[in-house]
């Protein structure tokens, strides 16, 4: 049953995947690639993460996507080329191949090791999937959440300078 | 039955398929989604290989991608429309200085 | 003991002027004053070294060192700034900054109006400045900075008239010749400082030292003497002796005056100051000695018969300079160091003033010529003759300074020539043949410079006419430096009185503290002979200048048309030495033109072909790979991106299938 669900979620997100990168209008790449993330928002929570599943909807789907959608309709990029394509799309599709036999091939001939954990499912149904990422994030890896922070000032600070017209 | 296997070979195909596109397209927003869509596909594994071990650091890092991935959506974005303004295109065989 | 503090201001003073002068000079623009901080520059530094000079006589200690600094300090070898101030220094002082000065003075009226006026006064501050340094300093590298300042002002003032190509190339002849005696005197030295060092651990090129330790070097041994003739080889290239002479006639391409002070009175008497300065060293190689004696004497006569078919005014003087050298070398070779000395200066006052006269009479030729319209030579002395009445003050010191050179008894020449012909044949180092040859050379001076003065200054007005009556005397400012040396040339030999005409020889007791030892210590003296002998040597000296005088009353004067005829009896004669023997031809064909050649297979074989060969090839190799690589650099970013994810799969498969 699981399984079965799996397959289906995984065709819709491969199909609209391929999508992304077929289409013609970028902005039906744009509700494409909003479908891939749903599905993965999907995957998150069969894998007990719904934390994790609500940000992707949240930050992915609904800030990221509709940043870049409004840039599409700002700059008003609607289909205006015939040519999608670069010219060496036989060398691309090649390399990215090759790139998925690499990765298959790790995939299934290697092993899975870690470092291993306690939080099985049972803990998590009784803690809460929220309180062990806040936890864990505000415990363990203060530092590099703080510095996310300045991570994203600069960002805001550099995305308005570059996009201011005059200096 | 399940396996973690399923999700690592999701995340592969969907990660080529980003490269595909960065690599094919001409389009730079498009290109610029297609590495949101390789960003994701390594999400995915994250997640799947945390849930597997049993640790959160995994979904951590996944977080921190997030962040990473929402500075450099601020950034791309207003670098492009930089671009456009110079060059009334955001085709990447415009970005062509380098080009004697 | 009396104090020499204030030595170093010696050489400053010139340096300070060429600094002025130079730097200041084209801002400054007034002739006057330019020509007064020169001329003030060098007599300060003549002040300074009477002061000196007459302290030096009262004192009881002769040799002074002075170190001002300290130079170089590498391992063994320590080289000071340091002066030395004793007898010799303090008479080559005198010479050099008395007849300087002179000179100085001479050049604010004879430069008048030229072009770079500054430049000059500039260069000629700074030649005193080098020749102070070669004559004050203690050790042979500030002697050889001195040494290179003079080669270098000397080739700056022969070149003064760069726009003449016959300028520029007697400045980089005199330059290239005076580099192969450089490197003579370098050799020796390196030589020397590894020899005394080396072998018997005394590293030094301090010339106190030197005198003190030559010894050690063993009389006669092959050693010194390979370093006393790469010495003398030095001493050739600046003091113009055979084979190393032909720059010095063509150097007369610079300005009278220049040729005055540098080619006639003081850089070209270095050679000689340097002998005489190490000659503890040269007295040990007697070898040496002869090869000097001889090279001077056939220097002498060789540059006097030279002389005797010259006639440009200029020429002759420059080839009896090579000669009145070859005369001191003579003296230093037979041991005679005072006499060389004593020539040094004499030669100076009196061919000083023969220059200058020289000048006066060029300075009055260009000016009659220039306003009569005509082009010809003002320096050939075939436009001259009958000057004497309008100039008489430029005609009675020339006469004066003649009478010196040849010999004429109570002149000062007379002194110093007879004390070397003297020498000549009466020391252990002596020889009748020397002496011949060198009374033989007395004669043809007397009669070269004879018939310059006929030739120039009586017999029948030569000029255009209307060139005539432009010509007059030349202003005080030049005719003052004129009489003044003349009174030298006639007095200056006086110093030097042989005990035999009752006098008391001064000069060679001045000079006993550098001389005395090394005489004493290698036996070098007179042989004992007797009165009449001596006065028989006198007697020959002043017939034989007489005669050579006679000659040229006889042939210049009472009988205009004589010189013709023995022209044209001896054609062949003639025109060999009025050609100067052809040697610039033989130096042309035996080193001059192969190196030419040598310098265009170089330059067009080895450099255009070879290295250029190779570079461009290298460039078309470069260019052949580029071409190829450059395929991959599309400038499109695609292709960039792609070989980044071919390079990242090339890694992971790496570490996944290894």
């Amino acid at each position: 049953m699981e399984l079965i669900f799996f397959y289906l979620v995984a065709l819709v997100a491969v199909t609209s995947g391929f999508l992304v990168i077929t289409c013609q209008n970028p902005v039906n790449s744009a509700i494409s690639l909003v479908m891939t993330f749903f599905c993965l928002a999907v995957f998150y929570v069969m894998l007990h993460a719904p934390f994790m599943a609500a940000v992707q909807i949240l930050v992915y789907a609904g800030a990221i996507m509709v940043l870049i959608l409004f840039v599409i309709m700002l700059l008003n990029l609607g289909a205006e080329s015939k040519r999608r394509y670069a010219h060496n799309v036989v060398g691309g599709a090649a390399a990215g191949v090759v790139v998925l036999l690499i990765g298959s091939f790790i995939v299934l001939r290697g092993q899975v090791t870690g470092l291993v954990g306690d939080i099985t499912p049972q803990v998590i149904e009784q803690v809460g999937h929220t309180e062990l990422i806040g936890q864990t994030l505000f415990t363990r890896y203060l530092l590099p959440f703080e510095i996310t922070s300045i991570l994203l000032l600069v960002a805001i600070v550099g995305a308005i300078v570059l996009a201011k017209k005059e200096v | 039955m399940l396996t973690v296997h399923h999700y690592l070979v999701l995340g592969a195909i969907l990660f080529t398929l980003g490269t595909i596109g960065v690599l094919t397209r001409r389009n730079a927003i498009v290109i610029f989604m297609c590495i949101e869509l390789m960003l994701n596909s390594v999400n995915l594994t994250f997640i799947a290989l945390s849930r597997h071990l049993g640790n959160l650091d995994g979904q951590i890092f996944v977080f921190f991608v997030m962040a990473v991935a929402a500075a450099e959506a601020a950034i791309g974005l207003a670098l492009m429309i930089t671009f456009f303004r110079n060059k009334e295109s955001v085709n990447v065989e415009d970005f062509n200085l380098l080009k004697s | 003991m009396h104090s020499y503090d204030y030595l170093w201001l010696i050489p400053l003073f010139p340096l300070l002027g060429a600094l002025i002068n130079g730097l200041l000079g084209k801002k400054i623009k007034n002739e006057t004053v330019i020509g007064a901080i020169g001329t003030l520059a060098i007599a300060s530094s003549f002040v300074i070294s009477v002061i000196y000079f007459f302290r030096l006589l009262g004192d009881s200690q002769k040799v002074h060192e002075q170190v001002i600094a300290s130079w170089i300090s590498v391992g063994t070898l320590q080289v000071d700034w340091g002066f030395l101030f004793d007898p010799l220094s303090a008479l080559m002082l005198l010479v050099v900054t008395g007849v300087g000065s002179l000179i100085h003075l001479y050049s604010i009226g004879y430069m008048h109006g030229e072009e770079g006026y500054y430049r000059y006064f500039s260069y000629l501050n700074l030649f005193c400045f080098s020749m102070l340094m070669l004559v004050l300093g203690n050790n042979a590298l500030v002697m050889f900075i001195g040494w290179e300042g003079v080669g270098l002002c000397s080739y700056l003032l022969i070149g003064y008239y760069f726009h003449k190509k016959s300028a520029g190339d007697a400045a980089k002849k005199a330059f290239v010749v005076n580099r192969v005696g450089d490197f003579g005197f370098l050799l020796g030295l390196f030589l020397l400082f590894w020899t005394l060092g080396s072998a018997h651990g005394v590293w030094t090129v301090n010339f106190v030292e030197i005198q003190a330790n030559a010894h050690l070097l063993g009389a006669g041994g092959a050693i010194v003497t390979a370093i006393t003739l790469l010495f003398f080889l030095g001493a050739t290239g600046k003091s113009a002796q055979i084979p190393l002479y032909t720059w010095l006639p063509d150097a007369m391409e610079g300005p009278t005056p220049v040729s005055a002070l540098i080619h006639a009175a003081t850089m070209v008497t270095a050679g000689v100051y340097m002998i005489a300065r190490m000659n503890g060293l040269f007295a040990m190689a007697p070898d040496t000695m002869m090869v000097i004696a001889i090279v001077g004497a056939a220097t002498a006569i060789f540059a006097a018969s030279i002389g005797l078919a010259q006639n440009d005014i200029k020429r002759v003087l420059a080839y009896s300079t090579v000669s009145q050298l070859g005369f001191m070398f003579l003296a230093v070779g037979v041991g005679a160091f005072t006499a060389g000395v004593f020539h040094l200066m004499t030669h100076a006052f009196f061919k000083a003033c023969l220059f200058l006269g020289s000048g006066s009479v060029i300075h009055a030729m260009h000016h009659a010529l220039h306003h009569a319209h005509v082009h010809d030579d003002p320096q050939d002395m075939r436009n001259m003759g009958g000057l004497r009445k309008h100039m008489p003050i430029t005609h009675i010191t020339f006469l004066v300074a003649t009478l010196a050179i040849a010999g004429v008894p109570l002149f000062s020449g007379f002194f110093s020539k007879d004390e070397i012909l003297h020498w000549a044949i009466g020391s252990t180092h002596g020889h009748w043949g020397l002496w011949l040859v060198a009374l033989f050379t007395a004669g043809l001076t007397a009669f070269y410079m004879f018939r310059l003065v006929f030739m120039t200054f009586y017999g029948q007005e030569r000029m255009v006419e209307k060139a005539k009556k432009h010509l007059h005397e030349s202003p005080a400012v030049i005719t003052i430096p004129l009489i003044v040396l003349a009174v030298l040339s006639v007095f200056g030999g006086y110093v030097g009185v042989p005990e035999l005409m009752w006098g008391a020889h001064r000069l060679e007791h001045f000079l006993d503290p550098v001389f005395g030892a090394t005489m004493a210590t290698y036996g070098i003296g007179m042989l004992p002979h007797s009165a009449a002998f001596e006065w028989g040597m006198v007697a020959a000296a002043v017939i034989v200048a007489t005669s050579g005088i006679l000659l040229a009353v006889f042939m210049y004067h009472m009988r205009p048309d004589l010189p013709g005829k023995v022209v044209a009896s001896f054609q062949g004669a003639y025109r060999t030495i009025h050609n100067k023997w052809y040697v610039d031809e033989i130096y042309d064909a035996l080193f001059v033109n192969p190196t030419k050649r040598l310098g265009t297979f170089l330059w067009k074989g080895f450099d255009v072909k070879g290295i250029d060969g190779i570079v461009n090839g290298l460039g078309k190799l470069v260019q052949l790979f580029s071409g190829a690589l450059r395929i991959t650099q599309s400038g499109l970013v695609h292709n960039y991106a792609l070989t980044m994810v071919l390079g990242m799969v090339v890694i992971v498969a790496f570490y996944v299938f290894r």
